[in-house]
């Protein structure tokens, strides 16, 4: 009985990325300190996205899911390059990486 | 598993090209350095027309080939088309740009290149992987170009707010495909379809709510549209006319056949979605393009309004709907272009400048800048006997057959109001007092691309049957199964 209690099946593993795919989502808009935390946030929101493809794949016994999570880890390298490159074009035009500093924009 | 057959190779042929060339170019600018950059341009647009004459090669037979990767139907032919067009005028647009404001680097004419090889791919996929894999290498190219100029505050900015507001979409969309994966078993488009046709779980529309979301953040429809006008306005002048010439063309089509293909069986679901998101956008549109000053940023809200009107084509859906949707798209890409070459010529002393009230009595010292806007801008509004009424005509008129009343009234008013913005520009270049005179030296690729969008706004009219055939031939392929 208390075996089964413990057991850990798909509805925990969407769960937990559910979670914190909410976590990396909320990250980036309630952040106004730093843009690093963003781009964590971004990280943060990807693997989430590849805990749902690896146990649905396990669960469904299909191969693609696992592949497709292959192909995510490796474009979210290559985004997290382009977005700490464009942070330190940032930091060395303006001085600063702080989120309420990027607002030269505006209307 | 099947046997590896290099004729199946064939309909990628055109993207193969493009990205072999674009890297033997690559390499070619490492070893000339950024004095080459003019000559990289032209050898890249050398590419992309030959790419178009391979894909002239390719029979549009709508077979999937690659495991079911990639498609190559009349559909995908007509848009690959729009988006090749695309890449050579912005590219031609840009030459003179990149030498007049000091940023001539031998990457930017390859990165638009890859960027054109991503938009291509999208426009084929016929998988969620192929889906995103285009997506990225499109996504990924606009950011770099967003934040080419490195010493500009404005353009890093620009490229860090795209990039943060484009990020989270990749992750939506994804997230979105990873529900649908479990949810269907299948990231093929065709499987899905056939598995939604059987039975539509709860799981399946969340994760396609979260794609459609993902997607809108692309094509700029509200409320995803906060990056438009920050991005438009910081990039570089010539980075904007891309921005606003091609990607969108992409985008739309991979909604287009995002929503025909493997969620059909949703259309009730995705039919108020869209109904909203074309009804916002094109209120957004027009009122929040009133107050601005700056024109690139008038043309961002601009183009928001427009996603609205072309949203109403897939909203109204069928042979009508969607052929209608590809003729405003292509006319609204030739307009654009013509724009954007005009914005580019607004230039004092060497220093590029934006805004409207720059503008003032271009009539008297630059009349073919001034008639040329003037002739876009009644077009962009939708007066007739310009191209831009004609689109607009179908759209509604599509609209109308298929019983969306309030929709075509509400994109008759928003026009409306949008008109103002429009007349408002001519009115500051053929009455107001003259501002100080513009330089003169416009490069003849530039001059061209102006001709050329005037000269088809205008004949339009002359031979309409010649885009509203091949538009109508090109739909065909997406309503066959």
């Amino acid at each position: 009985m208390d075996m089964m209690l413990l057991e850990i099946g798909l509805g925990h593993y969407l769960t937990l990325a559910a979670i914190l795919f909410t976590l990396g989502i909320f990250g980036i808009f309630l952040n106004r300190k730093n843009v690093i935390i963003i781009l964590m946030c971004i990280e943060l929101m990807l693997l989430a996205v590849n805990i749902n493809f690896v146990a649905f794949s396990a669960h469904m016994g299909d191969m693609v899911g696992q592949v497709f999570a292959l192909f995510v880890l490796t474009v979210a390298a290559a985004e997290a390059a382009i977005g700490l490159a464009i942070l330190v074009v940032l930091f060395r035009t303006r001085g600063s990486i702080a989120v309420e500093d990027i607002s030269t924009m505006k209307g | 598993m099947s046997e590896f057959n290099p004729i199946s190779l064939a309909p990628i042929l055109p993207e193969l090209f493009m990205a072999v060339a674009g890297m033997v170019l690559l390499v070619a600018g490492v070893f000339r350095g950024n004095e080459g950059t003019r000559f990289i341009t032209w050898a890249t647009i050398a590419v992309v027309v030959m790419a178009a004459f391979v894909l002239a090669g390719e029979l549009p037979t709508g077979k999937p080939v690659l495991n079911g990767m990639f498609v190559l139907d009349s559909f995908a032919y007509y848009m690959k088309y729009l988006v090749i067009t695309g890449l050579v005028i912005s590219l031609m647009l840009s030459i003179q740009y990149l030498d007049q404001e000091k940023m001539a680097k031998f990457e930017y004419p390859l990165i638009v290149l890859f960027a054109g090889i991503g938009m291509m791919l999208m426009i084929s996929a016929n998988d969620m992987l192929s889906l995103y894999m285009g997506l990225e290498l499109q996504s990924l190219s606009l950011y770099i170009l967003a934040a080419i100029r490195r010493n500009h505050v404005r353009s890093a900015e620009a490229g860090m707010k795209y990039f943060v507001l484009g990020a989270i979409s990749s992750g939506i969309l994804l997230f979105g495909i990873s529900l649908i994966y479990g949810y269907t078993g299948s990231t093929n488009f065709e499987l899905i379809a056939s598995s939604l046709a059987k039975d539509v779980s709860i799981g399946a529309v969340l994760g396609f709510v979260f794609v459609l979301a993902g997607l809108s953040f692309k094509i700029s429809a509200v409320p995803f549209h906060m990056w438009t006008p920050d991005v438009y306005e910081g990039a570089p002048t010539s980075v904007t006319a891309f921005f606003a010439i091609v990607p969108k063309i992409a985008a739309l089509a991979l909604i287009v056949r995002v929503l025909f293909v493997p969620f059909v069986a949703l259309h009730e679901q995705w039919f108020q979605m869209i109904w909203f998101l074309s009804f916002a956008s094109m209120m957004v549109g027009a009122f929040a393009a009133l107050r601005q000053e700056n024109i690139k940023r008038l043309m961002a809200y601009s183009s928001i309004g427009n996603m609205g009107y072309v949203l109403i084509g897939i909203v109204a859906g069928g042979d009508a709907g969607i052929s209608s949707m590809l003729i405003y798209l292509t006319i609204y890409m030739v307009m654009t272009a013509g724009v954007f070459g005009i914005i580019l010529c607004m230039r004092l002393e060497g220093v590029s400048v934006n805004s409207i009230s720059d503008l003032a009595g271009l009539s008297q010292h630059r009349p073919f800048l001034a008639y040329s806007m003037a002739i876009l801008m009644f077009s962009m509004s939708g007066i007739p006997p310009m191209a831009g009424f004609f689109g607009k005509f179908m759209i509604f008129q599509a609209a109308i057959e298929s019983g969306l009343y309030t929709l075509a009234v509400l994109g008759v008013l928003s026009s409306v109001v949008a008109a103002y913005y429009y007349l408002r520009i001519i009115k500051t270049m053929f009455f107001d007092t003259p501002a100080e005179k513009f330089d003169t030296n416009i490069e003849f690729s530039r001059r061209l691309v102006i001709l050329l969008s005037v000269l088809l706004t205008l004949g339009f009219v002359l031979y309409p049957s010649l885009l509203i055939e091949t538009a109508e031939v090109a739909v065909g392929s997406l309503f066959d199964f």
